[in-house]
């Protein structure tokens, strides 16, 4: 037989449907990223009796936002929001020793052994860790906006504590702590420890119980 | 020079385009991998709130989502501009907390979870910023009681930190 030549295969209509792929993807699908404040919320107590947890009052940073979005911080009106951050850090430090703000106890959090020269070679940080919560209140008329940027300047506030203790002992930045790595999940984990996230999201049935 | 004389007769020159599938593959590679499916339409109306401090969720089959906002406005002849939450395709407005609603969607968005990841389930609250705290409060309300304890507010994240400062 002679050799036939290879008979070239007409790409043309290619484009054709790789256009109506492309279209199809772009209609049917969507580009946002989830993004948002992650939050725990409490469990309901499985006995109807009410455990009350007693806090003493130094303890406790009540954040009231009342209908007309106005902020009230530990009994005084008229906060404002870019104070919050401020009050909510040294709040959880208490760092003048203050009789009015939460008392600290010491702790002991684990890090990973020899991770940072400024821990003893065990690994261990002694320290004193605070005992503080926030109460985050709201009316039924506060609109959702302002509750969510309270919200954040609370997280914000933990956040740079976090960031201020990981710059502190690991030379590094706290939202750079790789989660598929061990080493600095362990390490994110007891940072997470020292400084907690104690936010207590009051149920409206509750507000009137806390004062 | 004879080399710039045009040949007669020969009308416009023809574009290679052997190259044009090419380029729209990978058009089309990039939106298949940057993109998810949409698997609801959205029948409420949300302008999400801007804050600095959001974080990315990370695993997405974990997440379901609760719409709360007004409906959209060709609804608006239908359901009214009163808030209303949507799970799913559903629109609900009951009065006072929706814990039967929020119960049944919590139970089928869980059934599709494996058993180990079960307890990891996270709720994603999408919700209009103008919406009064009390519509929120009933729906976390309402999952507590299903025991649907991880949430996420879901919210954008803020590069210029406007809003502080404005109250």
């Amino acid at each position: 037989m002679a050799k036939r030549e290879l008979q070239e295969i007409n790409a043309g209509s290619m484009a054709d449907i790789a256009f109506l792929l492309l279209i199809f993807f772009l209609v049917a699908t969507t580009m946002d990223v989830d993004t948002g404040l992650t939050r725990l919320l409490p469990p309901i107590p499985e006995e109807e009796e009410k455990q009350e947890v007693k806090v003493k009052e130094r303890n406790v940073l009540v954040v009231l936002i009342n209908r007309n979005d106005q902020l009230m911080v530990d009994g005084e009106f008229g906060t404002r929001l870019d104070q919050l951050k401020d009050i909510t850090m040294e709040f959880f430090t208490n760092p003048a020793d203050d009789q009015n703000l939460p008392e600290m106890e010491p702790k002991e959090v684990e890090f990973p052994r020899g991770s940072s020269p400024l821990l003893p070679p065990d690994g261990v940080w002694r320290g004193d860790v605070s005992k503080g919560v926030i109460s985050l209140q709201n009316d039924r008329s506060t609109t959702y906006q302002k509750y969510l940027l309270v919200q954040n300047e609370l997280v914000a506030a933990v956040n740079q504590l976090r960031q201020n203790f990981c710059k502190l002992y690991f030379d590094k930045d706290y939202d750079d702590l790789n989660m598929n790595n061990p080493r600095d999940k362990e390490i994110a984990e007891a940072i997470r420890d020292v400084y907690k996230m104690n936010i207590s999201e009051a149920t409206p049935k509750n507000i009137k119980g806390l004062n | 020079m004879a080399k710039f004389i045009r040949k007669k007769g020969q009308g416009a020159q023809k574009i290679n385009t052997s190259s044009l599938p090419d380029i729209i593959f990978m058009l089309l590679f990039f939106f298949m991998v940057s993109t998810t499916m949409r698997e609801t339409e959205v029948q409420v109306q949300i302008t999400p709130t801007e804050v600095s401090e959001v974080k990315k969720l990370e695993q997405k089959s974990l997440v379901s989502y609760i719409y709360i906002g007004r409906p959209a406005k060709h609804l608006q002849g239908l359901y009214g501009s009163e808030p209303m939450i949507q799970m799913n395709d559903k629109l609900v407005n009951e009065e006072g907390i929706p814990t039967e609603s929020v119960q049944d969607f919590v139970l089928s968005e869980r059934e599709k979870l494996p058993e180990n990841e079960k307890n990891k389930m996270v709720m994603s609250l999408r919700i209009d910023q103008d919406i009064p705290m009390g519509k929120v409060d009933d729906v976390k309300q309402a999952l507590r009681r299903a025991k649907a304890l991880i949430i996420n507010y879901s919210a954008r994240k803020d590069y210029e930190e406007q809003g502080r400062g404005s109250f």
